[in-house]
């Protein structure tokens, strides 16, 4: 199914052109990765699909039919979650409060809403399980790992059933063994039938988990195909222009 | 590994027991100095451990306990408010002049406690709203607030409290079953505050706040205006404070409150609340402010004189900091 569609997207700040004319389609369960140099525009493209910008033009389509994505609450609405670079979780909570931060379970007591620590205790766990990872719910994120950090942002995203989960940069400073559990979970998301969008500069990684590779360079869309068609090679020519399309 | 139930991983904790999540709490070993200070007092003293000095004691810390709930839920979020000594003046002034006027304790009562709260309605929406550091705020709103008091009394000492006059003085000064009337308000708003802390909301969201306040605002919290709140609710306890300090001492000056906020910061910070933000309890408050309490008073009944007061709190301080301190410096290795 066709989850998220891009019709000739683009964005202008002023007299830059941040993006041209970008136009690529996401199915259900559908890896895509996102690739391109500093300023190739992924950033602009990441915010106009998490909704933090308008495109200057084009349209974005949602399970076929054209949406506008004014706010991040929109997006949300929409079933599009986002995994931050500096994943935006508190140190001082533990895994399960940081999970649920800003959509805490709550039970009446006499009317009053009380924080339902077990029911949600109780999901973050269930969550971390479906991932597969060893996070534990009750400990605190400061003593956690890169690799359990982003078992917790991803878990978050979870919690709303979403089509599209886009990843910014999830192992960019992460050690290797971690890389590899941040890999799994991605592969973890696809396997439920959710699309995700992995933004990353490391190409190993890329091509770990990705069944389609997306370009950019220049606020140009240059290739879009599966990366069983591609390798690392090309697509560095196509980053920096060495190769000029594929 | 991989074969631990989810029973186990939803049991997991922390701490393997109890005792061992007890230990780690700074508020425990704080505690346990307030009581080995206590016991080695009663047996240096014969006068320590009589009614009438633990009447005296527990009724001098509340007034700053009360207070530190406050400053600990501003501390909590990344914050700090030096304008609570202030606010506990400015209601005193506005309780005592009201009530002087001829009006009656039910009406001066809430008007001190609104005055209160105006000074922190000023500071919290200058901090949240305008975005200006918490120091400068309420470093401003301290001097704002005391000359305030002083332009209202005409810098008068006021002892003269109108028809309610012996009501204001039982309601500060009084007792109930040996204890004094402020140690059963400290009592309460501590039970309020710590259930807020723990279970509601907008406790989870002041320390997510203070922990990581841009990650706290991409989650969806409405930053600004859980920050505005912990300044209105930190100035609500220094207005309570402002009333029954007036009714203890049976006169109000501009005197009153003056460097309040200090020992109150330091209650707060020895009860295991760190200036950084991200944490801090209502028990370790009052807990800080005990202790603050009983070194004062251990000092003067063991015949130091009290310019050493000043020394031993802020040592106090610094151990509380330093283990802190330290104990992260463990984490991280």
């Amino acid at each position: 199914m066709r989850i998220l569609e891009l019709r000739g997207i683009s964005k202008n700040f002023g007299a830059i052109h941040a993006l041209t004319d970008v136009s690529f389609a996401v199915d259900a369960g559908e890896v895509i990765g996102l690739m391109g140099d500093n300023g190739a525009g992924k950033s602009t493209l990441v915010k106009i699909i998490a909704g933090n910008f308008s495109p200057s033009t084009g349209q974005i389509l949602i399970r076929g039919e054209v949406r506008e994505l004014r706010s991040p609450r929109d997006a949300q609405h929409e079933g599009i979650e986002i995994v931050y670079q500096d994943l935006a979780l508190c140190d001082n909570l533990t895994a399960a409060a940081n999970v649920f931060l800003g959509r805490e379970l709550v039970r009446r007591v006499a009317g009053f809403p009380v924080l339902d620590h077990r029911a949600m205790i109780t999901r973050a766990a269930k969550l971390f399980a479906e991932l597969k990872s060893e996070t534990r719910p009750r400990d605190l994120v400061r003593r956690m790992s890169g690799g359990q950090r982003q078992a917790v942002a991803i878990a978050r995203t979870r919690l709303t059933e979403p089509n599209i989960v886009l990843m910014d940069e999830p192992t960019a400073s992460i050690s290797v063994r971690q890389i590899a559990e941040v890999l799994d979970l991605i592969r973890r998301l696809r396997d439920h039938g959710i699309a995700v969008i992995l933004i990353s500069h490391r190409m190993p990684d890329v091509f770990a988990v990705s069944d389609r590779v997306v370009i950019l360079r220049r606020g140009r869309l240059v290739a879009d195909k599966p990366a069983g068609q591609s390798s690392p090679q090309e697509v560095t020519g196509l980053i920096t222009g060495a190769i000029e399309t594929a | 590994m991989a074969t631990t139930s989810i029973e186990e991983v939803i049991g997991h904790r922390q701490h393997r027991s109890a005792i061992a999540w007890v230990a780690s709490r700074q508020t425990f070993w704080i505690f346990l100095a307030a009581v080995i200070a206590c016991v080695l007092l009663s047996l240096a003293t014969d006068t320590f451990a009589t009614e009438r000095n633990l009447f005296n004691v527990t009724r001098n810390f509340a007034f700053v306990g009360i207070i530190a709930l406050g400053m600990t839920g501003v501390i909590g979020s990344g914050g700090i408010d030096l304008s609570v000594g202030s606010s506990v003046v400015l209601a005193g002034i506005v309780v005592g002049a009201t009530m002087a006027a001829g009006y009656p304790i039910f009406v001066a009562m809430p008007l001190a406690i609104l005055a209160a709260l105006c000074v922190g309605l000023a500071n919290g929406v200058l901090i949240a709203y305008a975005g200006m550091p918490p120091f400068v705020v309420t470093l401003g709103t301290l001097a704002i607030a005391r000359s305030l008091a002083m332009v209202l009394s005409g810098n008068k000492m006021i002892y003269q409290f109108g028809p309610d006059h012996d009501l204001l003085l039982e309601l500060g000064g009084g007792s109930c079953l040996g204890i004094a009337n402020p140690v059963y308000i400290l009592a309460i708003l501590a039970l309020a505050t710590g259930f807020a802390f723990r279970w509601t909301r907008w406790g989870r969201h002041l320390f997510a706040i203070g922990g990581n306040e841009e990650a706290a605002g991409m989650t969806g919290i409405r930053v600004a205006r859980v920050k505005l709140s912990v300044y209105m609710f930190s100035a609500f306890t220094a207005g309570i404070t402002g009333v029954l300090e007036v009714g203890w001492l049976g006169g109000v000056t501009t005197n009153l409150g003056q460097s309040m906020e200090l020992a109150v910061i330091a209650a707060t910070v020895i009860g295991g609340a760190n200036l950084a933000g991200g944490s801090g309890t209502a028990f370790g408050a009052v807990v800080g402010a005990a202790l603050i309490e009983v070194i004062r008073n251990s000092l003067i009944l063991l015949g130091i004189s009290t310019f050493w007061q000043g020394s031993f709190v802020g040592a106090f301080i610094l151990v509380a900091v330093a283990i802190e301190r330290l104990r992260s410096i463990r984490q991280r290795d």
